[in-house]
């Protein structure tokens, strides 16, 4: 009974409800007025994703065939029946990428390509971990002689990739929170430091995350001018961080200046000291707001992650769907849209986490959206 | 000198159009001790003069003086219990008191602090609650917890803002008692709002209507000639307690109907104008 009330509390928390509403299908708790919402919460989205896989399926079908009568007719007006006879029979084929309608892939291809990323992981990730023991005595040999340990370099995996997109994420995520949650602090407190920041705010915040990338990048070049460190990723998250920092910014200023006046009379009539009145009052009472704005800064860094990483080259998921894009391969347009699915997704569950941490230290407990 | 001294004290808010002189030439003193009732409509002013006195706003014109010096800021000597609670939502009861015990007392150790903090929250019988935090708690159930808040504090002098509004009359009665108690105890000086006739004759030495706004004054003050500890079933029997009683009840209803009547004023004030219009026209 209490382990189902935890759980309860958690889903809720995270606002996956409908999670508990399954567990009730199964523990046959489910009430009749509760088949309603159990329609509503569960079946009504798988049916729409099932919709949405027929019409992507039917729509791929079309423009493939669109494609293909296309390069058939080609062939026919160009070089005659026979070049037209051996199109279509090379398209019937399916596997010469030289003459496969390079379309909208199918779901069933597109599951396919996420099959064999992951194989090609497996096939990579014991690759490395075979490296690795290979090289486990002769680099701590080398260690010992003060000289830099042999390191795996081969093609990072798809996993991989995605690792190292959190990565930068992450990285560019803490640095906006660095920067504005203490500089909202101090806008918020102050009104001249307002008037001071406010035009600075206004002009920079709309500007796009590729101008944001080469700003950053003619600073950190000179910057790291004589190191020989690849600085793709510093610049990468540098511009992550710079680009998604000013919702946090906003909301935090606002959220100071905006305490509940009765809030700062209980502190004045306390008398408590300046540090005390801005972490016992302050901060508690704007938490909920700056919380907003650091979930708007984690899902607009996600979102301006993959643009920024094809920019700089650095590797991640943004990288990956670049290359693909031009490597044209037999699968390349199916591995894109694995990428696509893969990154909305991880968009989801990281609004999810945001939201879940919100609710966790936020007193004014908002429902999920 | 008196203890708190109120010298021909006005308040205005807002600016230009919007300017209303909330209170007007307000004088009052209190000896250090006394326990000092002021009731009045709502809207007058009542707080905005609390507010002045415990040094959250400052007066336009005139002078608040707490034992000989002008009131510069809030002090701990002077604790206040707000109208409307103003506890801190994110802290539990225990530690919206626990907070303030500490800001008073800062050379206490912690099991001291929290030994008081216990104190105060079983006298306003919130124990079960401690851990509660204000929202999930009852209107009444916060003002007990301000009232604890403000009392753990052991300040000189207590200024309450309708602190027992929004409670039935068992817990009201309790927590008058406590109230009459600490402030008996520890010779303090009280200052009390309220708009509860029986409470303020119960509690106060003296009562002082104040005069609805705007431009609201103090009323003449009533003094309760009745011995401590006071009993409220004797009470009701006591010569003495009817006639004040009687005469405050008719104080506030005749300055309640005069408010009435000046409205009625306004009303016909527009019959007046045409004829000016008319006039005009003669010449
Ligand atoms: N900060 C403020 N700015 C402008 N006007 C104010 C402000 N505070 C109070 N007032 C006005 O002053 C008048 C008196 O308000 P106050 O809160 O002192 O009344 P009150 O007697 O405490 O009323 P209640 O019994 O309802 O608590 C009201 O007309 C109110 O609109
Ligand atoms: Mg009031």
């Amino acid at each position: 009974m209490k382990q189902s009330i935890t759980l309860g509390k958690v889903t809720k928390l995270m606002g996956l409800g409908f999670l508990s509403t399954i567990k009730d299908l199964f523990t046959g708790k489910l009430e009749k007025e509760d088949f309603k919402n159990f329609l509503r919460k569960v079946v009504v989205p798988i049916a729409s994703i099932l919709l949405f896989i027929g019409l992507w399926h039917m729509g791929s079908k079309t423009l493939y065939n669109i494609e293909a009568d296309f390069r058939i007719n080609k062939a026919l007006e160009e070089q005659g029946q026979a070049a037209a006879d051996a199109v279509a029979a090379c398209i019937a084929l399916g596997e010469d990428s030289s003459c496969k309608p390079n379309t909208l892939p199918s779901p069933a291809q597109v599951w396919e390509s996420y099959r064999s990323l992951l194989r090609d992981h497996n096939i990579i990730s014991a690759d490395k971990a075979a490296f690795i023991e290979k090289t486990a005595a002769l680099n701590e040999k080398r260690l010992a002689e003060g000289k830099d340990a042999i390191t795996y370099t081969g093609r990072p995996s798809f996993v991989d990739q995605i690792f190292r997109s959190l990565k930068t994420v992450f990285a560019g995520f803490l640095l906006a929170l660095f920067i504005a949650v203490p500089l909202g602090i101090f806008i918020g407190l102050s009104p001249t430091l307002k008037s001071a920041f406010n035009w600075f705010i206004q002009i920079f915040k709309p500007v796009s995350p590729v101008v944001w990338y080469l700003l950053v990048f003619m600073i950190v070049k000179t910057l790291l001018i004589d190191s020989n460190e690849d600085s793709s990723f510093t610049i990468s998250f540098i511009s992550v961080g710079l680009c998604s920092m000013w919702a946090t910014l906003v909301n935090t200023a606002m959220g100071v200046s905006s305490v509940d006046k009765d809030y700062i009379n209980v502190a004045k009539v306390l008398k408590l000291g300046n540090f005390q009145k801005i972490f016992k009052v302050v901060l508690p009472s704007s938490l909920p707001l700056i919380f907003t704005g650091l979930k708007i800064t984690l899902s607009v860094a996600w979102m301006v992650l993959i643009a920024i990483e094809l920019l700089a080259q650095s590797p991640g998921l943004g990288l990956f769907v670049w290359e693909e894009f031009q490597n044209g391969a037999n699968d390349s347009n199916a591995k894109i849209i694995v990428a696509m699915f893969v990154i909305g997704i991880i968009g989801f569950l990281l609004d999810r986490l945001m939201l879940t941490i919100q609710n966790w230290v936020s007193f004014d407990k908002t429902d999920a959206i | 000198m008196a203890y708190l001294e109120l010298n021909n004290i006005y308040k205005t808010y807002g600016q230009g159009e919007n300017e209303t002189e909330v209170l007007s030439n307000i004088n009052l003193s209190i000896e250090e001790g006394e326990f000092v009732a002021i009731v009045g409509f709502t809207g007058s002013g009542k707080t905005t003069l609390v507010n002045l006195i415990n040094g959250l706003i400052e007066p336009t014109k005139g002078a608040v003086l707490f034992k000989g010096a002008p009131v510069q800021g809030t002090s701990h000597e002077r604790g206040v219990i707000f109208q409307n609670y103003s506890l801190l939502p994110w802290l539990t009861v225990g530690q919206n008191v626990y907070m303030a015990v500490k800001e008073a007392f800062p050379k206490h150790s912690k099991t001291e602090l929290s030994a008081i903090v216990a104190d105060y929250v079983e006298m306003v019988g919130l124990t079960p609650a401690i851990n509660k935090r204000p929202k999930e708690l009852s209107g009444g159930m916060r003002q007990r917890v301000a009232v604890a808040r403000a009392l753990a504090m052991k300040p000189e002098m207590i200024i309450m803002d309708e602190p027992l509004g929004a409670l039935d009359a068992l817990t009201r009665g309790n927590l008058q008692d406590e109230i009459l108690n600490i402030w008996e105890k520890d010779k303090r000086t009280a200052l009390l709002i309220t708009n509860d006739v029986d409470e303020s004759i119960y509690m106060a030495d003296r009562i002082i209507p104040l005069r609805p706004g705007p431009n609201a004054t103090l009323g003449p003050e009533f003094k309760i000639d009745i011995d401590r500890p006071r009993d409220k079933t004797e009470m009701n029997d006591n010569a003495n307690f009817k006639k004040t009683r009687n005469a405050i009840i008719e104080y506030l209803m005749d300055i309640g109907n005069e408010r009435k009547t000046e409205t009625q004023d306004l009303i016909e004030l527009p019959d007046l104008s045409p004829k000016d219009f008319v006039n005009q026209f003669k010449y």
